[in-house]
């Protein structure tokens, strides 16, 4: 497949977000915005301990609040059986604590009351005495001799081990690292992060029980999931449970897991009858739900003498927290780690992992990550840089050296994975000349000559987005297919419905563009229904960039299925065959008798109409899919950052950065740009300044924005985006999924770059995130953060 | 949404009826200015106070910059914004604006205010430097009239002042000698963070001799508003790099830092050092941004 740089991008192109005027005028509707009458509010009593056995809970003082409704405990869910919850991971996680809490912040209690405050407040006067346990902190210690059991509520459980996974071919990998001329090995931590929405997570469970029907607004990326899940844990016939996921302030992966508090509001909900709000504080948010990362990694790689890598190695210390609740496709317990042998055709390629169990929050797979591929990416970048240093060989050519060439795809990595497409040479030689990289170097070297410390970072990542086909993925046995529902009224507007979600990635805009394409709609007589089970068909939801590659081509698939149809009532309307007429965006007309012609628009009238249609045709303009991705699409990219280190206090300034990206056919490039944008600026969050991070009891010291750092555009340099086009060859319009490339592929670039200014130190790694102290420390020949 | 426990809510229309408020109310009593550091403190419920009593009326009576004879006197009420604005104080103390420019960001700062930023005694809080290093007095009024309180003697450690029952600062001093010239180096994380350290200087200078230093450290432990002995080691001296080194070891061994997510204590200790010498230089080289 070659690169065609002029591709041009699906039309109306840079079409404003059809989305945008409610937004900025603030008139998005979220979960928080639900008001109904009657509507009580709950608030969770979290664990202030990390790991403790409870021994008695007194919530007699809080029941005697004159507006509290309920206090709910642990041990009265166990009674409905409603105390523990299956995770995405199929683990099970507590609702409330019965026996012991596991992780500070874990839900022990919650209280219903006549307003948010008196909730809060009621909180207090919950009594619980707790017996004092040792907490498991530290991964590497979890599975010693002797360490506390933190799951002893699962039968037989005596050690903190979640799992052991391995991929890629052991001995192979042996072989050619025993005959490789240098072999790197670095010790490189991925931290636990926060995908932080702006909105944090909450619900609005509202139980009908005349009708039986229960209405919950929710803060999540996959409402059908969750109606399915809901029906499965309590009971409620699926056709009676209506999953509203309005409005959404951001998502990153933290809504896609179902917590406690979602629960807590539903069986509050059944409870008293009436409509239950939950909504939790900022602090809640950072502290108890989906993390994101927390992998210890090693990283090994062999290579020639002359720069030729032959393989890859890794080994993974995974901390899962107290439950294992990552998010991810069932049969794959690393997410799509497997893909950590790059954008590089090599020998051969082995990881093994092991999780644990420690007294942290759950979560495991959110902010933006595709499913741990920004881990994988990550660890490939980094000893690909390493190497580099090792041989004294500049980055590019190092990488330059190894990419897979345009003819090997389809190409299957060590690891078994198929790469659709890519052409890679040419998205890294445009990210070189948009960076002016050999003028940089020059500068680099004027610098270092003055004793200044200036540094360029590359990263080049492929991606796995879109899962994903039926054959191989699923989560709790439900496939990731995804419906799409297109009506064409008979005014010739349309709607068209989805089963994924927006927090902001623009689908009310994107998908009408797919659907105009295909049916020559303008856009703007398209409305796009998503995010309420009751008016959008089944489908798994919107994270791990999976939108345009499995709802945008089912948006794709139904507008030429409507078209089809079209096009035979036009045959009708023109007294022509089918098969003599030609389609223009928006008509058909007869072939070489263009002035014979009929509007998509006349179409749709004519298909509600009274006249005749086409033998065996039925009346009605619409169509619906479900569409099984026949394999993930793999978007891929060059990024090279440029920073500056000040010799006297290590503080780091990123002075450029230039994304290259290549995400196949391009539908929208301003929310294209717009998504890249957000990823890189997440990524020198992580690379600088993110880190949720314990002290030695376990309690969590990033429990607020004053703890836990996002960057700001202060920290940001204008962003520099080019692009390549290498269409999918699986995907209806070519489109590969875009929303967490940047998030990928950023934090590589900006960690070699601050490594690439510490060269004079004799500097190899350093460990995010790389705030001025680290840096300070790596300078000092310090390996591990002091603190 | 993050909410406070129940507190009652008073207005205070002048500084008499706040002092009044405050003596009668004790101890369960805070003023509220600003608000920026109370009320996360209250939302997180790290508080227990009952009263709130609201002073941003005492704007007009407590905003202001005027230059009273050979002292700046800055109302306790002036918001950030208002410092950072002042071409006044700029003019005559550098370190101000440059202060103020890393402070937090520009929604903090159109809220919070000197008084506010000395009060809450966060050893992390830039102003609380910057006032030590140019000898800065507090004015504190109570039920039992006004007494003058040097800025080293304000803070009695970490979120404790000098003042008693019914006392509140409504003013503090600067006062202005010639020759005198300062600035101001801060690091943080992220642009408003809390610094991970940070520095004032304030040199004065005659015919190229330097009659009398002064440098106030931030977030490098309690004691450091104004570091002892370095205008006994500056003073009578030429200014030279050799100078700023001896400084900036003398602010190094002052400083007690404590490890934490901003940073090591031996990073800070390295800054404490890095940044004292840096604000000198700057000083002396007249490119404090006025």
């Amino acid at each position: 497949m070659t690169t065609v740089n002029d591709h041009k991008p699906v039309g109306h192109g840079r079409m404003l977000r059809k989305e945008d005027p409610r937004f900025v005028r603030g008139r998005g509707r979220y979960v928080d915005d639900v008001q109904l009458p009657g509507m009580l509010h709950l608030a969770i009593l979290r664990s202030p301990v990390a790991h403790a056995r409870i021994v008695s809970i007194d919530t007699s003082a809080a029941e005697a609040h004159p507006k509290v409704k309920a206090v709910v405990t642990g041990a009265a869910l166990a009674e409905k059986g409603l105390a523990w919850m299956p995770t995405l991971s199929n683990d099970v996680q507590a609702v409330l604590a019965t026996d012991k809490v596991r992780f500070q912040g874990q839900e022990v209690a919650f209280v219903v009351a006549e307003d948010h405050y008196s909730a809060r407040d009621a909180l207090e006067l919950i009594d619980v005495e707790y017996d004092m346990l040792t907490p498991v902190v530290n991964a590497r210690t979890a599975l010693a001799e002797g360490s506390p059991v933190i799951r002893d509520d699962l039968e037989g459980k005596a050690d903190n081990h979640v799992f052991d996974w391995e991929t890629g071919d052991e001995a192979a990998t042996e072989a050619v690292f025993a005959r490789a001329d240098v072999v790197v090995t670095e010790d490189i931590v991925y931290p636990r992060v926060h995908p932080a929405p702006m909105e944090t997570c909450g619900a609005v469970a509202d139980f009908d029980s005349v009708e039986g029907r229960l209405t919950l607004w929710s803060t999540t990326q996959a409402p059908h999931a969750h109606r399915t899940l809901y029906a499965m844990v309590a009971g409620l016939p699926e056709h009676k449970i209506r999953v509203i996921s309005p409005d959404i302030g951001g998502g990153f992966g933290n809504k896609v897991p179902i917590y406690p508090g979602y629960v807590c509001a539903i069986v509050a909900s059944l409870v008293i009858g009436k409509p239950v709000k939950w909504m939790e504080d900022r602090s809640e948010n950072l502290v108890s739900t989906g993390f994101a990362r927390d992998y210890i990694m090693r990283g090994e790689i062999a290579a020639t003498r002359e720069g030729r890598i032959l393989g890859i190695r890794t080994n993974v210390l995974a901390d899962h927290g107290a439950f294992n609740a990552q998010a991810a496709p069932t049969k794959y317990p690393a997410g799509f780690f497997g893909v950590f042998t790059g954008s590089y055709d090599i020998e051969a390629a082995y990881a093994k992992m092991t999780a644990v169990y420690t007294n942290k929050a759950p979560g495991g797979v959110a902010y933006a990550c595709s499913f741990r591929i920004t881990e994988a990416v990550y660890l490939v970048e980094r000893i690909v840089d390493c190497l580099a240093h090792e041989l004294e060989m500049d980055p590019v050519e190092l990488r330059s050296r190894n990419l897979i060439r345009p003819e090997q795809f389809p190409y299957t990595t060590k690891t078994g994975w198929v790469y659709d497409s890519g052409d890679y040479e040419p998205t890294l030689r445009e990210a070189v000349r948009i960076a002016g990289y050999e003028e940089l170097r020059k500068e680099q070297a004027d610098k270092r000559a003055r004793g200044e410390l200036m540094g360029i970072g590359v990263s080049f990542f492929t991606e796995a987005v879109g899962a994903g086909p039926r054959k191989d993925m699923d989560i709790l046995g439900l496939g990731m297919a995804d419906g799409c529902e297109l009506r064409v009224h008979p005014t010739g507007k349309a709607v068209v419905r989805l089963s994924v979600q927006s927090q902001g990635q623009g689908h009310e805009t994107t998908f009408a563009q797919i659907v105009a394409e295909e049916i020559g709609i303008p856009p703007d007589d398209i409305d796009v229904v998503h995010g309420d089970t009751d008016n959008t068909p089944f489908g798994l939801g919107t994270y791990g960039s999976r939108s345009t590659p499995v709802s945008g081509a089912a948006a794709a698939v139904v507008a030429r299925k409507v078209r089809d149809k079209a096009r035979i009532i036009a045959s009708g309307m023109l007294e022509v065959s089918v098969a003599d007429l030609e389609w223009t965006k928006g008509a058909f007309s007869v072939r070489g008798d263009p002035e014979r012609s009929v509007t998509i628009q006349e179409i749709a009238l004519r298909a509600h109409g009274a006249g005749d249609l086409p033998e065996g045709i039925e009346g009605g303009l619409e169509a619906q899919v479900c569409y099984n991705p026949e394999n993930l699409t793999y978007p891929h990219g060059a990024y090279i950052c440029v920073v500056d280190v000040d010799p006297g206090t290590a503080q780091v300034k990123v002075r450029r950065f230039v994304a290259v990206d290549d995400c196949g056919t391009r539908i929208n490039p301003m929310i294209i740009e717009g998504q890249v944008h957000g990823g890189l600026t997440d990524g020198v969050g992580m690379a600088l300044m993110e880190m949720i991070s314990f002290d030695e009891d376990g309690n969590c010291l990033g429990g607020s924005f004053m703890d836990y750092l996002l960057p700001t555009a202060l920290e940001v340099p204008d962003w520099e985006t080019g692009y390549t086009v290498t269409p999918s060859p699986h995907h209806p319009i070519g489109a590969k999924g875009v929303g967490e490339s940047a998030t990928v592929g950023s934090p590589p670039a900006v960690v070699n770059a601050v490594v690439d200014a510490l060269k004079p130190f004799g500097v190899r790694h350093a460990d995010m995130p790389l705030t001025p102290s680290r840096v300070w420390d790596a300078m000092n020949g310090r390996a591990e953060p002091s603190f | 949404m993050q909410v406070p426990a129940p507190f009652e809510y008073e207005r205070a229309t002048s500084v008499d009826h706040a002092i009044g408020l405050l003596d009668r109310l004790g101890e369960s009593a805070r003023l509220v200015a600003g608000g920026h550091s109370l009320l996360p403190m209250m939302k997180l419920r790290l508080t227990d106070l009952e009263y709130l009593i609201d002073i941003n009326e005492l704007h007009g009576e407590l905003g202001y910059v005027r230059v009273e004879g050979d002292e700046v006197r800055v109302g306790a009420m002036t918001r950030h914004r208002e410092l950072l604005e002042s071409d006044v104080l700029a003019g005559v103390f550098p370190v101000f604006r440059e202060a103020e420019r890393v402070i937090a960001d520009p929604v903090v700062r159109n809220r919070g205010t000197l008084g506010g930023s000395l009060c809450q005694a966060d050893p992390s809080e830039d102003l609380s430097a910057v006032c030590g290093a140019l000898d800065a007095v507090c004015v504190v009024r109570g039920p039992r009239g006004e007494r003058l309180v040097p800025m080293v003697e304000f803070h009695r450690g970490p979120y404790e002042t000098a003042l008693g029952q019914g006392e509140m600062l409504v003013e503090v001093r600067f006062p202005v000698r010639p020759g005198g010239v300062s600035a101001f180096e801060k690091v943080e994380r992220r642009a408003g963070d809390w610094a991970v350290a940070s520095a004032a200087a304030a040199v004065w200078l005659d015919g190229g001799t330097i009659t009398h230093a002064r440098v106030g450290l931030a977030a490098v432990g309690s004691g450091t508003v104004r570091v002892e002995g370095i205008t006994e080691a500056l003073s009578g001296q030429r200014p030279s790099e050799e100078l700023y080194t001896r400084a900036g070891r003398i602010a190094a061994r002052s400083c007690d830092p404590a490890t934490d997510s901003r940073g090591s204590a031996e990073y800070k200790r390295h800054l404490a050092e890095e940044l004292t010498r840096r604000t000198l230089r700057r000083a002396v080289a007249g490119t404090g941004k006025a």
